[in-house]
């Protein structure tokens, strides 16, 4: 756990909550679940640790359009879920430091050689915010995050979709749609991943779909066909929903 | 840089997966002190204790257990005039590291190949007129009978707990297990695993048109387990983390479960990890090996003294170790000459995935070799030659896993977006994959060498592989894509989408595929078309045996883990009886 905020309220929860074996529910009248919740924080008290306060605002912006709130069931939203938090965090730790960086780079290589861009993700992204900032300006006259949601999904989209050209933006090595895939991929991870890596707040994204999480026995299920299974997802740190 | 020199050991085993775990007990068994060389980290127990393991995004998606592509990157073109591109992060295969290596996080699907696919060049010959397959398959036999090799397999397996339905035992065929296996000496050991809806519906349907499916052969065991070596293994109690997880219930056998715990309590071996060998060094007549070069955890460059050199580790880190240290002729794809780097081969996969509104899989409740497949399409069961390509699959539906990360959604579902917020909440668990994985040929420009352009961290060149798709493996797709189309349709789903290769395919390096690569360093019969005997020997250098997936002439449909615990076995025993009494080539060529 590398959260950065130090409520004393919420470090005494995370501490009880770790030395809590799997199994103990309850807790001065709230389930573990519940307190795990109100020990994340409040993902508009969170202070990024990686993303400058304007990429901060674009990861809140875009991650709040790749999984909105709302809609016919009853999923949470990226922001619901601290998912931003999720890919701070990464950007912040190890991540990418497994990626073999040795040149020659061949940044035009075919999509099917695979990764061939000679920045980290933690470039990419500040590259990839940037540029998508500097165009919404060109277009909107707007940073990505004051868009409405109509113009920030089709701003999205032609990141997606390499309409936004960075090449033309003075950028050789990266192409939009490389840059979205990190963005949505890390975003969906945060969205899924158990709730230590900061996202996934309450393992609502996991009720919704009606993933169990870390149980990881199921000897009298496996047997049982076509059989809904009946219980809520216990995470890592053994907190059930 | 001074070098740090060892004590000399009878043995020194480079790589400590499947392969080196079996050479090295069965070797310090017969009395002579080995030391095993691992150039990841140590992974015992305490390591995989629940809930650890039950964590989808460090061991899927950040690959926990595998090596980094920055220290074990290759390089990747389609054919000889192009440049090479480095694997910067994983994405068709991902090689283990550490203490039990790619043996650690399999899915534990333990088959054999058919006793054809063993001949495979004998039947090609028997079956197939001249000029129907391409000119350039350079397809070969392994070296051994089924006869000689059958033991082994049951050795193996009696290792691992393999659990299953026999098929044919002695010759007899049973009923409920695959009519195509080999015969067997000896029955599975344990019982299959229990099987999940997916694996019920697809049985049945397949059984009604006429096909044979059985239990997938499973090293997750379906009943406690006590191995030869004297290991326990736990019954499986289909936790969902299990191909690219250690297992937390150690019901998955691994070099861990089933036998690094008897051979960590021997005294005559002992074992080194971040112990990455850089070299084998060999006498000045290159016809015996002195022993291997190493960079030990603290950077010093050591030597290991040896009598005996076993290369166990990954197929690709295998033969480049052997290209680095100049152990038998490097291949030429022009002239044909060599034999280190020949008949590379990889394997490809594809299927269908089949969503119902109305039926809940649970695919969370599963082991990762939990399925029923069917092996009617492998080489001589189906009229090949008349469609003219050689090779074939075994068809599954298995259930590997359920996590959420990995969840497939019906086509049309948008990739982000309230729509793909709802596709997740109403998909999961509610579909099912119909899935081939497929034969791949060798061939004469298909092959493996050094890289003139990457290195790794010491300065070394990175192993190149020259691989694209041919035609052959193509049609082979396009005519599977046919027969699970069939499935498929007889099981009426909701809705379904494919995947197979087209005819125009290149390999992608972005999709996982599998770990199974194989070839480079070859069994055979003829040092000119081999770099090993049959008892995985140097043909050059005798006193160095290379066991693993290197060994395969071309690859077959079934896993390769039950051939390499196979083979390695079968090397184990033949430097016990022969080679200790009779130092010397074991094969005269």
């Amino acid at each position: 756990m590398l959260l950065q905020k130090k409520t004393t309220r919420r470090k005494f929860l995370l501490g009880s909550l770790m030395a809590l074996p799997v199994g103990t529910i309850m807790m001065k009248g709230l389930s573990a679940a519940q307190a795990a919740e109100m020990a994340a924080p409040d993902l508009l008290d969170y202070k990024p640790v990686f993303f400058s306060p304007d990429e901060w605002q674009f990861i809140m912006a875009a991650a709040d359009r790749l999984i909105p709130a709302g809609g016919k069931g009853k999923a949470p939203g990226a922001l619901e879920t601290n998912v931003p938090i999720f890919i701070d965090q990464q950007m912040h730790g190890d991540f990418g430091e497994e990626i073999y960086m040795q040149g020659p780079f061949n940044v035009h290589a075919p999509a099917t050689m695979g990764y061939q861009i000679p920045f980290r993700p933690q470039q990419i992204y500040k590259t990839g915010i940037r540029l998508a900032n500097s165009w919404c300006q060109q277009n909107h006259q707007k940073d990505f995050h004051a868009l409405s949601d109509q113009d920030k999904d089709n701003a999205l989209t032609q990141l997606q979709k390499n309409g936004i050209r960075f090449a033309d933006m003075g950028e050789e090595s990266l192409v939009a749609s490389q840059f979205f895939g990190e963005l949505l991929s890390d975003t969906k991870h945060g969205y899924l991943a158990d709730p230590i890596y900061g996202g996934n707040k309450g393992m609502k994204a996991w009720i919704a779909m009606g993933f169990p999480g870390a149980r990881a026995s199921f000897t009298e299920w496996v047997k049982q066909h076509n059989v809904p299974y009946p219980l809520g997802p216990v995470s890592l740190q053994g907190a059930r929903a | 840089m001074a070098q740090v020199i060892k004590p000399e050991v009878d043995v020194v085993v480079v790589g400590l997966g499947w392969a080196g775990s079996l050479m090295s007990i069965e070797l310090a068994m017969a009395g002579l002190t080995v030391r095993a060389l691992e150039r990841g980290g140590d992974r015992g127990y305490e390591e995989f204790a629940y809930p650890k393991p039950a964590d989808e995004y460090a061991y899927a998606v950040r690959n926990k257990v595998m090596a980094t592509p920055a220290e074990a990157a290759v390089t990747v073109r389609y054919n000889m005039s192009e440049t090479a591109l480095p694997t910067r992060k994983w994405g068709a295969f991902a090689p283990g590291t550490g203490v039990g290596g790619s043996g650690l996080h399999w899915t534990a699907v333990l088959i054999r190949p058919t006793p054809t696919d063993l001949k495979l060049k004998t039947y090609a010959d028997e079956a197939y007129k001249p000029g129907i397959l391409q000119e350039d398959m350079r397809i070969m036999d392994f070296p051994f009978t089924w006869d000689e090799i059958e033991p082994y397999y049951t050795k193996f397996e009696h290792i691992c707990g393999q659990s299953g339905k026999t098929g044919n035992l002695r010759g007899q065929i049973m009923e409920g297990g695959d009519p195509f296996e080999g015969p067997r000496s000896e029955p599975y050991p344990l019982p299959a695993l229990e099987d999940t809806l997916n694996s019920s519906m697809f049985a049945e349907v397949a059984k009604k048109m006429g096909y044979h499916p059985f239990p997938n052969p499973s090293a997750c065991v379906s009943r406690a387990w006590i191995n030869p070596y004297g290991n326990q293994i736990a019954p499986c109690n289909y936790c969902g983390y299990c191909s690219k997880y250690p297992c937390l219930n150690y019901s998955k056998a691994s070099p861990q479960t089933a036998v690094m715990d008897a051979l960590k309590r021997m005294d005559n071996f002992s074992y080194e990890v971040h112990a990455n060998v850089l070299k084998v060094e060999l006498h000045d007549d290159k016809k015996t090996a002195k022993g291997v070069i190493y960079r030990d955890a603290q950077g010093n460059e050591c030597f290991q003294p040896a009598k005996i050199v076993v290369l166990s580790s990954f197929q690709f880190c295998n033969v480049r170790l052997m290209l680095l240290s100049g152990i038998g002729k490097p291949y030429n794809p022009i002239t044909e000459e060599g034999v280190i780097g020949r008949n590379y081969a990889f394997l490809s996969n594809g299927g269908s995935t089949l969503f119902f509104k109305d039926k809940n899989f649970n695919p969370f409740a599963t082991a990762g070799a939990t399925g029923q497949m069917i092996n009617d399409i492998s080489p001589g069961n189906f009229d090949g030659p008349a469609l003219g390509f050689i090779g074939g699959a075994k068809i599954h539906s298995s259930q590997a896993t359920g996590t959420p990360i990995s969840t497939s959604l019906p086509k049309g579902t948008p990739a982000w977006g309230t729509g793909w917020k709802e596709g997740m909440e109403e998909w999961y668990g509610h579909s099912m994959k119909i899935s081939i994985t497929t034969t791949c040929q060798s061939y004469r420009d298909i092959y493996l060498d050094l890289d003139p352009n990457y290195k790794d961290e010491y300065g070394y060149p990175l192993l190149r592989m020259t691989f694209d798709w041919k035609q052959n493996e193509l049609k082979l797709q396009q005519y599977l894509k046919g027969i699970v189309g069939n499935i498929t349709k007889e099981l009426n789903p909701d809705s379904y989408s494919e995947s197979f290769l087209p005819m125009d395919a290149h390999f992608d390096l972005t999709k996982y595929v599998s770990t199974h690569n194989v070839g480079g360093a070859v069994m055979g019969d003829n040092p000119k078309t081999s770099a090993l005997n049959k008892f995985l020997q140097s043909w050059d250098v005798h006193n160095v045996f290379v066991p693993g997936g290197n060994a395969f002439p071309q690859n077959f449909q079934a896993n390769p883990t039950d051939t390499i615990g196979a083979i390695t076995l079968m090397a184990a025993q033949a430097i016990k009886d022969q080679y200790l009494k009779n130092p010397g080539p074991l094969v005269q060529a």
